[in-house]
Formats: C-alpha cells, structure tokens, sequence
C-alpha cells in the first residue's frame, strides 16, 4: 500500500504531463512540436546505429576526460593551496578573478592557442569545470576542525596519511559540492565546445538539425542531452551517497538530537 | 546542495575562532594577494615574449592591457556590456519572481511537494545549452532567446533553494503561529519567509553567476548582441589582443557581480545570527 502511493507520487505528475503534450498535439500540424509518438520513432530511428558510435561516444569521451582532470587537478591543487598559507593568500585574488570569468568565452581562447581538435575540447571543459572544486577544495582544507588537525599532529600523524585520513574527508562535504557544480559547468561546456567549433559531436548535429529545419530530430537531440544531464546526476548522486554516508549518518544524529 | 555545505563547518565555534586569529595575524593578506597578481601577469608577459607560445595566439599582457583600457573610453563596448547586463538582470528577475512563487506554493503543501518531487529532480539536470537551438528557432537573435537560456539556468537554482528554505521552517514556531490565529499569508510572511531567506539569497547568488554564464553563451554561440557576440566577432576577425580584453572584461564583470550579490546578501541577513556557510560557483 505505501509503496502504491509512493509510485503514484513518483509518476502522476509525470504521466500528466506527457498525457497533456499528447492531447493538445493530437490534431495539431504544429511544425515546431512534434507529437509523442513521432518523437520517440525519431529518437530511436536517429540515435540508435551509427550516430550513437559517431556522435555520442566522443563527446561521453572528451567529457569523462575533461571531467575525471577537472577533479584530480581541482583536488590536488585545493589540497596544496589550501594548507599553505602564504600561497592561499598569494593565489586567492587571482584565482577568484578566474572563477569570475564566465568559461564559454574561453571556446574561443582555447581555439586560438591548442587549435580545433578533441584537446582542445578536453581543455576547455577543465578549464572551466576545474574552478569550483578546486575552490571548493581550498575552502574545505581551510576549515579543518583544528583540534582534530592538533590532535593529528600530536600523535606525529603527518604528510600523506594527514591528507588521506584527516584532510580530505573533512574537506569531503565542500568538495563534493564542487564536483556538483564541475559536472553541470562540464556538461554545459561540452556542448558549446561542439557548437561554437566543431564538425562533428553531440553539440554540431543538434545545431545541424536546427539549421536543417529537422524539428523532431532536434526535438531528440534536445532529449539526449537531457538524459546525459540526469544521468550523470543520478551517478553523482550514488557516489556521493557511498563516499560521504559517514556524513550523511553524523547530520541524521545531530538533527534527531 | 547549498543545505549540505551550510552545515559542513565541522564544529563550528571552535573552527570559526580559529578563522578569526589567523585572519587578525595576517594583515599582509591583501599585500600577498596583490604581488599574486602582479606575479601573474610578469609571467603572461614573458610566455609570449621568450617565445613559449605564439604572440600571434596569445599577446602579451600589456598589449591586452591597454586595449582593455582604451575600451573602457569606448561607447561601443559600454553599449555591448549594457546589452549583456541587461539580458542577464531581466532573466535574473524573472526566474526569481518564478521561483520564489512556486516554490512557496508548492513547499508550504505536503501533497504538492511529494507530487512535484520526481518531476523537478528529473527536469533540473537538462542542460540549458540543450535548449539552444530551440531558442533559436523561436526567437532568432532577439533578446527573447538569451532570456530563455538564462531564466531555464537560473530558474531551477532558486526554487531548489526555496524550497529547501521552505522545509526548514521550524514546526513549533509554525504551529504556534496557527494557534494564535495567524493565516496562511502571515504565516508565509513571518515565520516561512524569514526562515527562508538566507537559503533565498544563497540561490539567487548561485543563480546570479550561472545567468551571467548564460547571457554570454547565448551571446556567444546565438550571437545575439553583447560582449560574447563582440568576442565570436574578434575571434573571427583575428583581432586578437582585442579579443582578449573582452574575456577580461567579462571576468571582471564576473568579479562585480559576485562581489555585488555577496553585498547585497550580507545587508539583507545582517538579522541572521550567523550568514550560512556558502558554496562557490
């Protein structure tokens, strides 16, 4: 019974929603909706095959790249910047002034100095994508318990194990905060990458079909994006579960208490 | 996400009297801070200069410099930078009036919440630049396009926030509320509003950057006019130094508004006993 109502609540709103899109399509000749049953055809006619080897995959692939050096490079900066503290204050300004600039206009900066290719596509995505883990990270290195920090140091725990055991798991929350964030900047950055500069990618063939006035078959374009968007969600939302469930338990304690 | 960071100040007191000594011992703090800078820009100036990486491709920095300068006497670029600002400022408004409205109606109604939950964690993640060439198509150039990106972008930032804030309110101080006979309005008025606020502002300061990122894609790839457009036309026209004193600019407007949002959070939650741990875009 509850767990009727509880998938009643999970799909009814949904189930609405397409209903409506089906009903006030049913006798339209709308040339920019398409209807249900045309779009899910045209998906699976346009993205199951070859496209999906031709188009998907690379783009996955530059932005599993990007995203995987965004974060190792985010987190092994922060760590660094974070504890010293001279070049935390030496470095902040300037890296707050990176973070500002808005990183689709680094499409163009990046074009210019490594040139149209998948590099360059990677490159950009961690530029843009690196700035709040890795500020993120500083911030979270920061403010470190510091009786849990002296206590480490009393009992001569130093260098690689204070990283492993005391700094990165109560810098964790912030960081993975950041990675939140890195992944949807990413994402949106794979695309502009392609759309700006490119011949070939997810980003150039929904642009492709715009321009080719192909409304469902960019309609379907426009959905795979989204999967990806709610994909790489759901999969960050696992991971961050599994790696902070340490967290997680200490805040359910403290707010019963 | 915000909610998470908010609390993440591992014990608290203790912490936060450690931030306080080391940042009343260091008073060179700005000085470092200003020879980073300075650092920075010797060595953009000498990569070109030794010849590490093309002046062609990258110029040095005071090449860019005086550029970026001679713009700022420019009506051209003021024009470009109002367009952009206003683009941004427009979809920021309209998201947040959006998002706070349904975010109060729907976090103030249990079934409404439950209802909604599936469907908003499922349209969030879209990407907005998906939904470029649907802008496109429906607007062309017009302003309507870049406003369809940047309220899409910024719209879901503040409603997550609204309705975390929403879901915070205290249930006694909301039951005694009722027991004295305030109503619905008064209710969201005084007790919803002011536990929401603070969760408010970190949304609409999240969504203020994401806006700023948005405006200038648009811009950017649609090629509606403002600062991006005048980038992709720099670009093209391999006008290089100029074309690098534009990202400068729009760092710099970055800069401004985050320092802007911070301003404005601080004076509307100077009542807060303590301003919520923030997380950075």
């Amino acid at each position: 019974m509850r767990l009727a109502t509880r998938t009643a609540y999970l799909l009814a709103l949904p189930i609405l929603l397409i209903l409506f899109w089906w009903v006030t399509t049913i006798g339209s000749t709308s040339f920019f909706v398409p209807k249900p049953g045309e779009l899910s055809l045209t998906f699976v006619e346009v993205w199951f095959g070859d496209r999906f080897f031709e188009d998907v995959v690379p783009s996955l692939t530059n932005l599993v790249f990007g995203v995987l050096l965004a974060i190792v490079l985010g987190i092994g900066l922060g760590v660094l910047i974070g504890s010293v503290r001279w070049l935390r204050a030496l470095t902040e300004p300037t890296l707050e002034f990176f973070r500002a600039i808005p990183p689709p206009v680094l499409v163009p900066v990046l074009m210019l100095l490594v040139g149209i290719n998948d590099t360059m596509k990677v490159a950009v995505i961690v530029s843009g994508a690196i700035w709040p883990v890795l500020l993120n990270t500083i911030e979270g290195v920061r403010a470190v318990d510091s009786v849990l920090d002296d206590t480490a140091r009393t009992y001569g725990i130093g260098g690689f194990a204070r990283i492993r055991h005391l700094v990165l798991p109560s810098a964790g929350p912030q960081i993975m905060a950041g990675i939140r964030q890195c992944l949807s900047i990413a994402l949106i950055l794979m695309v502009i990458s392609e759309m700006f500069a490119s011949s070939s990618g997810l980003g150039f063939t929904i642009v492709q079909f715009q321009r080719s006035f192909a409304i469902p078959e960019m309609w379907s374009g426009i959905v795979v994006l989204g999967m990806i968007g709610i994909i790489l969600s759901f999969i960050f939302q696992w991971t961050e579960r599994r790696i902070l469930a340490w967290y997680h338990g200490l805040r359910e304690v403290e707010n019963a208490g | 996400m915000t909610a998470v960071v908010a609390s993440s100040g591992n014990g608290g007191p203790l912490t936060r009297k450690g931030r306080k000594r080391r940042t009343r011992k260091t008073s060179t703090r700005p000085l470092l801070g200003l020879a980073g800078i300075i650092g920075f820009l010797l060595v953009w100036e000498a990569i070109p200069r030794i010849g590490i990486v093309n002046p062609e491709f990258l110029p040095p920095a005071s090449e860019v410099l005086i550029v970026f300068v001679q713009n700022l006497g420019l009506t051209a670029f003021w024009v470009a930078v109002m367009q952009t600002l206003i683009s941004w400022g427009l979809g920021l408004a309209i998201a947040t009036v959006a998002a706070l409205v349904l975010g109060l109606t729907i976090g103030s109604s249990n079934f409404l919440r439950k209802a909604t939950h599936s469907t908003i964690e499922f349209l969030r993640p879209i990407p907005s630049v998906a939904l470029i060439p649907l802008a496109v198509l429906l607007f062309g150039v017009d302003r309507g396009s870049a406003l369809l990106l940047v309220i899409y972008a910024s719209f879901w930032q503040v409603l997550i926030q609204v309705l975390y804030g929403v879901a915070d309110v205290d249930t006694v101080a909301n039951d005694t509320a009722k027991s004295y006979g305030l109503g619905r309005l008064a209710r969201v008025r005084y007790v919803v509003w002011p536990t929401a606020l603070p969760y408010i502002m970190t949304g609409v300061r999240l969504a203020a950057a994401v806006a700023l990122i948005l405006a200038i894609t648009a811009e950017l790839i649609i090629g509606n006019p403002g600062l991006g457009h005048q980038i992709a036309l720099a670009q093209s026209g391999a006008a290089i130094a100029p074309m690098y004193a534009l990202v400068l600019a729009t760092g710099m407007i970055g800069v401004v508004i985050n320092f802007g949002m911070r301003l404005i959070e601080r004076k509307f939650l100077a009542w807060h006993s303590s301003i919520r741990g923030e997380a950075i875009v």
